[in-house]
């Protein structure tokens, strides 16, 4: 178990930087969550983390080393991979015992640390097959066996449920969860799925274009993004963006400021009852809640979440929209959110 | 999941496979048929009459002595070729997948050996090793060390592997680059992650990953040494010093066109032939069971 503490980080191919400086303290124990689109660089990092590329600038601490020179195998993680990577010649007692006979752990240790492992993963029936003979969600849990057994003091996981189907991946969610949890291992988990960074992260780092853009407790990222980018990556469907300001009493925007609005805080009211109108061009049921679309007055497309037995508008009406002047904010021209 | 159509007309299907049965038939079943039908007759010596000597062709040539050397020529040829070939081979590839930079010149250059004919490898192996002019055998000479392959029976044997090797090399380092090339890297770096070394990581990953290729390169370098090697051994020692390169493929060929045995040539054939598939079963049967994960 170990903290981590990345400082400016920076990785550049040839002349091309990817990463532009990143600086981050993980505490011990800790579940970190790194999320952006794809191409943001967040595998990238992940990965110079493990040591399978090199760090242009900047250190990367585990514990109390900087481990910015050192093999994967001297930096005391595991990785689990995003096609699992397993060792298809091997069993999957073999493919769990690998790093452990490599490390010459005698062989009675071997056998009840894996023997421990597989009852953890509920692996014990398969422990003689080859990753082939097995489903995606075993495959998943054998690569997750294979960083157990070694005892790391970090968990890295690079987007390790996105091969899975739906339910499959709601399951292994909890279940990566719960093992974090009862291990107490640190870990640093990748993805590009805005739910699984919610569910799973004590803290996440919000990336775009090689940039944290944002660092911080999943509701607390939710309810104050520091950037147009956070505000409309996290949370489905995304922030609603409007160019014009429709606070009471306020003057126009900034040029290219702009306002945002989560589409639950908004309540729908009678037409011009409201802050503003809006035009409804559909609505989607879901059960539980049913989203409605249409555009403001001004043009801007705008979505609003309402309780799922609320009466549905009909298309190509007219309906106001009640809104929490509080609960509105405001963006500058770069993105950046301003306190108003 | 199996493929299969189903052919509405009955005679559609034999048509399709006619031209291949054809070919297999009028240069495989023909004369392997005439080469059994001739090892149980002998020609008097103008070729005029043939006598029916029954399994007389075979008797002869398992009780005669240069006949069992020659197995023997044959197994240390065809082993000393195929390991050479394909370990230097898979060492050039494992260097090649290093490269990242310029890798497609570099893989090209390594692919032109192949092109060259074995009968022209020969020639370019005894220009370079000629006892007389050829400059490698002038370093040597340099050294202290006196080359004369067609004195020495080691020494040529060792030159007949060389370039028969060499000309191999480029096809099996092909296909190791392709089968290194596929297997994923992630798998590798897990490896690396679980703690192995670069070694640890080829011997216990990459190579038995690579046993699909490497059993094929083996069946494939074992039929290349045992036959195609002919035109190498033919000009650089015509199977000499007194036979010490006459592999089994050359002695049909010298027994039958310059001896002028024609019954024995034929005998040899159909031993040859039973051979090579017996060791092809052989490597079937119990190494391509292995190799499957």
């Amino acid at each position: 178990m170990a903290e981590i503490k990345l400082e400016s980080i920076r990785k550049s191919y040839g002349r091309t930087e990817v990463i532009h400086g990143i600086d981050a303290e993980i505490s011990d124990g800790e579940f970190i969550v790194i999320v952006g689109p794809s191409g943001c660089g967040k595998s990238t990092l992940l990965r110079m983390v493990a040591g399978l590329e090199s760090i242009t600038s900047g250190d990367i601490h585990i514990g109390d080393r900087v481990v910015n020179r050192l093999e994967p195998r001297e930096r005391d993680i595991a990785m689990v991979f995003q096609n699992y990577a397993l060792y298809p010649h091997m069993s999957v007692f073999d493919n769990m015992a690998y790093g452990l006979k490599i490390a010459n752990v005698p062989k009675a240790e071997i056998q009840a640390r894996v023997a421990e492992a597989a009852r953890m993963l509920e692996l014990e029936p398969y422990l003689d097959r080859k990753p082939r003979q097995l489903s995606g969600g075993q495959r998943q849990r054998v690569a997750m066996g294979r960083a157990i057994v070694r005892k790391p003091a970090v968990f890295l996981f690079d987007e390790p449920l996105s091969n899975l189907d739906a339910k499959l991946r709601v399951q292994m969610r909890l279940e990566i969860k719960a093992l974090q949890r009862k291990l107490g291992v640190t870990a640093l988990y990748v993805t590009h799925d805005q739910v699984e960074a919610m569910t799973l992260a004590d803290r996440m780092i919000v990336m775009n274009g090689g940039v944290a853009e944002q660092i911080g407790a999943p509701l607390d990222v939710y309810a104050n993004p520091a950037t147009l980018f956070v505000a409309g990556f996290i949370g489905s469907p995304p922030m609603n963006v409007l160019s014009h300001d429709i606070r009471p009493g306020r003057g126009a925007l900034d040029p290219g400021a702009v306002i945002g609005v989560r589409p639950e805080h908004i309540d729908l009211v009678a037409p011009g009852a409201g802050l503003i109108d809006l035009d409804v061009a559909f609505c989607e049921p879901l059960g539980a809640e049913t989203l409605v679309h249409g555009t403001t007055a001004a043009g801007d497309k705008l979505v609003v979440r309402i309780d799922g037995e609320v009466e549905l508008p009909a298309d190509g009406t007219r309906i106001g929209l009640s809104i929490d002047p509080a609960r509105i904010l405001v963006f500058d021209a770069s993105g950046r959110r301003i306190e108003t | 999941m199996e493929k299969r159509v189903v052919f509405d007309n009955r005679w559609l299907p034999y048509l399709l496979v006619a031209p291949q049965l054809l070919v297999t038939f009028v240069f495989f079943f023909w004369p392997a048929g005439q080469a059994i039908y001739q090892s149980a007759f002998i020609p008097d010596p103008f070729g005029l009459k043939t006598q029916f000597v029954g399994l007389g062709n075979f008797e002869y040539l398992f009780g005669n002595r240069y006949y069992r050397e020659s197995f023997l020529t044959t197994a240390v040829f065809s082993v000393l070729v195929t390991v050479s070939a394909m370990s230097f081979a898979l060492w050039l590839a494992v260097l090649a997948d290093r490269v990242i930079k310029g890798s497609s010149a570099y893989r090209t250059l390594l692919i032109w050996p192949y092109a060259v004919a074995p009968a022209i490898a020969g020639v370019l192996w005894l220009f370079m090793f000629n006892p007389f002019t050829g400059i490698i055998a002038w370093m040597l000479a340099q050294l202290g060390y006196t080359w004369n392959h067609t004195l020495d029976g080691g020494q040529a044997m060792a030159l007949v592997v060389a370039a028969s090797a060499w000309k191999q090399i480029s096809y099996n380092f092909l296909f190791f680059l392709a089968g290194l090339q596929a297997i994923p890297k992630s798998v590798i770096e897990a490896a690396a992650i679980d703690g192995a070394s670069f070694w640890r990581r080829f011997w216990t990953i990459v190579f038995p990953l690579l046993s699909p290729t490497t059993f094929f390169l083996l069946v494939v370098n074992i039929i290349y040494a045992f036959f195609d090697t002919f035109g190498v051994i033919h000009t650089i020692t015509k199977g000499g010093p007194e036979q010490s390169t006459t592999i089994l493929v050359y002695k049909v060929f010298s027994d039958g066109f310059v001896g002028q045995d024609l019954g024995s040539s034929a005998a040899q054939s159909v031993i040859l032939l039973g051979l090579v598939g017996v060791l092809t079963v052989v490597q079937f049967r119990f190494i391509e069971r292995r190799v499957h994960y």
